[in-house]
């Protein structure tokens, strides 16, 4: 299996993207930003098809559109949370002109895409190429070290924003930094997981960490690992059944792992109230 | 099909009118936008836009699923989005980051569902876009019969609930400790936005489900906060909205997912203006 060249270049591109993800969304779900990272995910396919309709490279619609987004939900929250309803109102018109964009590139732009707008909403993580998995895998890095910068006081501002912002913490700041980190990430996993599924990605493990460990740090490991297996498990179980696609192998892997630590962790006997986040 | 449009307004009407296909979408997308518009405005006010957003979600897998194993995709939309609902409902209680996780959690695999469901289905992808982003064609009086019945049910069902549900969604612990059976009532609140998501994603597809659910609901709290008030405004707001966004994508070669979410935003927009100003 790992002779395959197109093998290998899903399981670079699969690795860094779920390490990337098993991170950020640790802070997500801590934060109650789900909604806000599932908004950013949509954004992730207007920006690339917006980038088909005018013929640029994909990344760069996808990478501008979220981070753009994403530091205006941060503003228009006031700390640094925006409303659920501005959220959902902005995110379906947002998706509206994806659309829009869809059908300019479906009646414009002949060549292969049919396939275009599946292949951003669910990803085709063994058809990357050797190249992008490798900027893949350098901007997933890139973007693990500018969440390492922002962890401890980010870690402060989320569990106690009134302590943190007294201690002198720039809370108002961080809320948006780490939205564009958010976007970043959505964008990243776009071209692995899909725009559709990389939410699954980004919660799913992080959920799983916070029921089975207690102490911050150990759940931020324990989401990256989590995330990391899912990805792995779902590549091998893609690459043995041809029939599964691989973004939906990850993502059952990983809302099985889920499910199963909901089942253990609410047994009666062994009941242990989780984590209640600020 | 040659259509122009005019000032002649009803003769604009008339083009409107002259094909069947477009009669159906007009009719279906008046049911969906009264049903959406009154119970979008409760979700709304509840601070459940994620959920609503999930069960719009959910439905694509449905319908996905339907169409794979030969049935009517309408019969996929509602049997995913009640049961979405109602396992949505029984989720954990816990920290409100877990809680929005979990539900994160039942849409992203229910979309992963879809994509198995339209990869197992060779030769779907057409249909794909159609799913997800809706269609002005192909609404069968078949299926605007079912889109009537479950409309009326989930409006009768509102109102006989409806005293219970806002006593719930404005203060939930005087609710439960006068006897009301708040988790019951949520529950079945669920299910309710579960049938207007349902509908609705027939008319707009299931991404954009949500101009419709919380768009006008939305513009409408900006306006008045009365709640009977806010309700009808909310109604009248969708159904301009569908109105609109169905002609425009007739008379134009642009989709109604577009125009239905452009039409939708103006109006927010323009309530936070006017909003901004009167204050």
């Amino acid at each position: 299996m790992l002779s395959q060249p197109f093998m290998q270049h899903a399981l670079l591109a699969g690795t860094s993207v779920a390490l990337l993800a098993g991170l950020v969304g640790y802070f997500v779900v801590l934060r109650s930003q789900v909604f806000a990272g599932d908004a950013l995910s949509h954004v992730a396919y207007t920006g690339a098809l917006a980038a088909l309709a005018v013929g640029v490279d994909l990344r760069l619609g996808l990478f501008t559109a979220t981070i753009v987004v994403a530091v205006l939900l941060g503003a228009l929250g006031g700390r640094g949370v925006a409303d659920d309803v501005v959220i959902g109102t902005t995110f379906s018109w947002v998706l509206g002109i994806g659309v829009l964009c869809l059908s300019i590139v479906t009646t414009h732009r002949a060549e292969g895409n049919s396939t275009a707008s599946a292949t951003v909403l669910f990803g085709s993580v063994f058809g990357i190429s050797a190249r992008d998995a490798r900027t893949a895998a350098l901007i997933a890095v890139g973007l693990i070290v500018v969440l390492g910068l922002l962890a401890r006081p980010l870690l402060f501002a989320s569990l106690d924003p009134s302590v943190a912002a007294a201690r002198g913490v720039p809370v108002r700041l961080l809320g948006p930094a780490f939205l564009a980190v958010v976007g970043a990430t959505a964008a990243e996993a776009t071209q692995v997981v899909g725009a559709l599924l990389l939410f699954g990605l980004l919660a799913a493990p992080a959920a799983t960490a916070q029921r089975l460990a207690t102490r911050p740090w150990h759940a931020l490991a324990l989401s990256a690992g989590l995330a990391v297996a899912s990805t792995w498990t779902g590549l091998t179980i893609a690459y043995a059944a041809p029939s599964l696609p691989p973004s939906f192998a990850i993502l059952a892997v990983a809302t099985g792992l889920y499910v199963a630590t909901l089942v253990v962790t609410s047994a009666p006997g062994r009941a242990r109230t989780p984590r209640v986040c600020a | 099909m040659d259509v122009h449009l005019s000032w002649n307004l009803v003769n604009d009407l008339r083009q409107l009118l002259e094909f069947h296909f477009m009669v159906n979408a007009l009719r279906a997308g008046t049911i969906v936008a009264i049903v959406a518009g009154a119970i979008g405005y409760v979700m709304v006010i509840r601070r459940q836009s994620f959920a609503g957003h999930t069960l719009a979600l959910v439905g694509f897998p449905g319908a996905a699923g339907a169409v794979w194993l030969g049935l009517d995709a309408s019969i996929g939309f509602f049997g995913f989005c009640i049961a979405a609902a109602v396992l949505l409902g029984l989720a954990p209680a816990g920290g409100s980051g877990q809680q929005s996780a979990a539900i994160g959690i039942v849409q992203s695999f229910g979309l992963a569902c879809g994509l198995l469901f339209v990869s197992l289905y060779h030769g779907f992808l057409s249909g794909l876009n159609n799913l997800l982003f809706g269609t002005i064609v192909g609404v069968t009086d078949r299926q605007v019969l079912v889109l009537l019945i479950a409309g009326v049910v989930a409006l009768v069902a509102l109102a006989a609930l409806g005293r219970p549900l806002l006593f719930t969604s404005i203060d939930e612990a005087a609710a439960r400790s006068r006897g009301v059976p708040t988790r019951l009532v949520g529950i079945a609140f669920l299910v309710l936005l579960g049938v207007a998501a349902a509908g609705a994603s027939q008319v707009t597809g299931s991404l954009l489900v949500f101009s419709l659910l919380v768009a006008p609901a939305a513009t409408a709290v900006r306006l008045t906060a009365r709640p009977v008030v806010g309700l009808v405004l909310s109604v009248a707001i969708a159904l301009v909205v569908t109105w609109l966004g169905e002609s425009a994508a007739y008379f134009s070669s642009y989709p109604i997912g577009f125009w239905v979410t452009t039409f939708a935003f103006g109006l927010f927009l323009l309530a936070n203006g006017y909003r901004a100003v009167v204050k």
